[in-house]
């Protein structure tokens, strides 16, 4: 049975990646959904929160949502327009890097939350090439909380990655820290079924929350790998207030909730 | 002795000059900002090609360069041009049909290489990408890499902290350095001694200008020396980095120079619909590219009206309210 809810995958999964970032956060933003969760958490619930980029425009004003990590919307009145030295350096400084919490999308995500974002098929002869990292391996590497947003599809949720860009928690079991990492990769994943995080000893993902209308087994199905459902609660769906604000102040032109 | 540092030239004489087949090249900007596209543009009507490419995130200009043929060998980090196109479509069909090599790196790593350029080191180190693909998959051959004097051996090497445990790292990633032979970048401002003021978001364009043998600015002002000289906290690279100086208003279209204009959502889409076919593709570039003699005859294709749309309101830098498709 199908129940209609008063709001679309894309709302839910932005509110849901809204509620990760604290008060006082600098939040690392690529563009489209996750610059719209970006800006719901600073609407919402973190209004001290600081939305950066790593071309290097921090706090920017945000008066049009922007298209690119470098457009020019990025750069009217920010607190710095830098470069891509200074941005990454930001993650990496001891004192800032702490607070940096960061926004990510991928093609495919492993069990130890590891991602792709380079290319399906052989890296030599792929069958399909994408982007490449970006930034993404670098705040990968460097931040302690990263939120990932996929589709959770069976062919998202793999094994085994075609290309391992953007490092997790690598082959779990502490397998980060002995690479040469600091403690930190993607932390929680969002998708549009529920809500994923990792085991502290082990580094695998688990189910901790499922969406109203989706099961714990309807996520296990469109996952390739198998996953602990057993801690799984259901979410508290977006409340009036989270969807309004979404809704009339941070999209009204719908450019990216559409 | 009178000083005689006026490097203005033409731009098609700056690219026939310093832009050989073959050659080592960086362009600046990012993605859909600031890419030096008429540079581009005239690299393509001269038909060089063979062209070593180095960028962190590129997209419009880089894209335009493989849909050329000027490019074999690419390393870099990223290749998107924005909502138009995610993954930059010439760049994703000549890495599936393997007409060009391409090398991955992150942003950081890329930004930090040019970065070594420009200080005269080998290398740099940081600690991204440890048990990333990055690491241990080469796009460039070890025995290419050997054969060629202008690539490094290795893409990247671990070491361990030879201060111990200092800072709590146990473990560097080197990255080498880039000099590439040319860089050329866009800027709001230069003088003819070739002194550059960028307004905005630098990206990594300092480093790719002081890592590089030759450089070519292109330019949307060209301004008189005392102009730059009474702001110098506004310049960030002095002339002596710099080999030629080109006045090309609306250089950068159709992507963004803050301050000045928008991207052109319309002309990016238009490419990116283009790029997906093999005809379509050629009869573009036969309108815009080889249908223009130089970058002006471009824009008088392109037209007032589209230009005036994009122009960027004084206030905030961009173009407010435009529709982008």
């Amino acid at each position: 049975m199908k129940t209609v809810q008063p709001y679309t995958p894309r709302e839910i999964m932005t509110i849901m990646a809204a509620r990760e970032i604290k008060n006082g956060d600098i939040v690392f933003s690529g563009t489209g959904i996750s610059m719209l969760a970006a800006m719901a958490a600073k609407n919402i619930n973190a209004p001290d929160s600081v939305i950066f980029f790593e071309t290097g425009a921090i706090d920017s004003l945000l008066e049009e949502l922007p298209f690119a990590v470098a457009d020019p919307r990025i750069m009217y009145w920010a607190a710095a327009n830098s470069r891509l030295t200074d941005a990454f350096a930001t993650m990496q400084n001891p004192i800032t890097g702490e607070k940096v919490i960061a926004i990510l999308g991928a093609a495919q995500i492993d069990r130890y939350g590891n991602l792709n974002t380079t290319c399906i098929g052989d890296y030599h002869s792929p069958e399909i090439r994408f982007s490449g990292s970006g930034g993404g391996c670098d705040v990968a590497s460097f931040v302690p909380r990263c939120i990932a947003f996929m589709q959770h599809e069976k062919r998202k949720f793999v094994k085994k990655l075609d290309y391992l860009t953007s490092p997790g928690q690598l082959g779990g079991n502490n397998s980060r820290q002995k690479a040469g990492l600091r403690p930190g990769g993607v932390s929680v994943v969002v998708t549009n079924l529920g809500v994923m995080r990792f085991d502290k000893d082990t580094g695998r993902m688990y189910l901790d929350q499922f969406y109203p209308g989706i099961t714990p087994e309807k996520i296990l199905e469109n996952t390739e790998f198998n996953m602990d459902v057993s801690r799984a609660t259901l979410t508290d769906p977006p409340t009036k207030t989270e969807l309004t604000i979404l809704r009339e102040e941070c999209d009204p032109q719908r450019l990216i909730l559409d | 002795m009178k000083s005689s540092l006026n490097k203005v030239i033409p731009l098609k004489r700056a690219i026939e000059q310093y832009v050989k087949n073959s050659s080592h090249i960086s362009i600046g900007g990012f993605t859909i900002n600031r890419n030096p596209m008429a540079a581009v543009y005239e690299i393509i009507r001269q038909k060089i090609s063979d062209l070593h490419l180095y960028a962190h995130s590129n997209g419009t200009g880089l894209d335009e360069l493989i849909g050329a043929g000027c490019v074999s060998k690419l390393e870099i980090a990223y290749a998107g041009n924005g909502k138009a196109a995610p993954t930059c479509i010439r760049f994703a069909q000549a890495v599936q049909n393997n007409e060009i090599l391409v090398e991955d790196y992150s942003n950081y790593m890329m930004s930090l290489r040019f970065m070594a350029g420009a200080m005269g080191l080998p290398f740099l180190p940081t600690l991204s990408g440890f048990g990333s693909d990055i690491l241990t998959k080469w796009g460039l051959s070890k025995s290419m890499r050997k054969s060629d004097p202008k690539i490094v051996d290795e893409k990247l090497i671990v070491m361990d902290n030879p201060f111990g445990n200092w800072t709590g790292a146990s473990k560097v990633l080197l990255v080498p350095a880039i000099n590439p032979d040319v860089t050329i970048i866009h800027v709001q401002k230069a003088d003819a001694t070739g002194t550059c003021s960028i307004q905005g978001l630098a990206f990594a364009d300092i480093e790719q200008v002081k890592a590089s043998k030759h450089v070519i600015i292109t330019c949307e002002k060209l301004v008189k020396k005392e102009e730059l000289r009474q702001n110098p906290d506004l310049n960030q690279i002095p002339f002596i980095h710099v080999s030629a100086v080109c006045h090309v208003p609306l250089g950068a279209y159709p992507t963004a120079v803050f301050g000045h204009y928008d991207y052109d959502s319309q002309y990016l889409r238009r490419f990116a619909i283009a790029a997906k076919n093999q005809d379509k593709f050629k009869k573009y570039q036969d309108k815009y590219i080889y249908g223009a003699k130089d970058h002006e005859a471009f824009l008088d294709i392109i037209g007032q009206e589209r230009i005036d749309t994009i122009t960027a309101d004084p206030r905030t830098g961009y173009s407010v309210n435009m529709k982008r498709d």
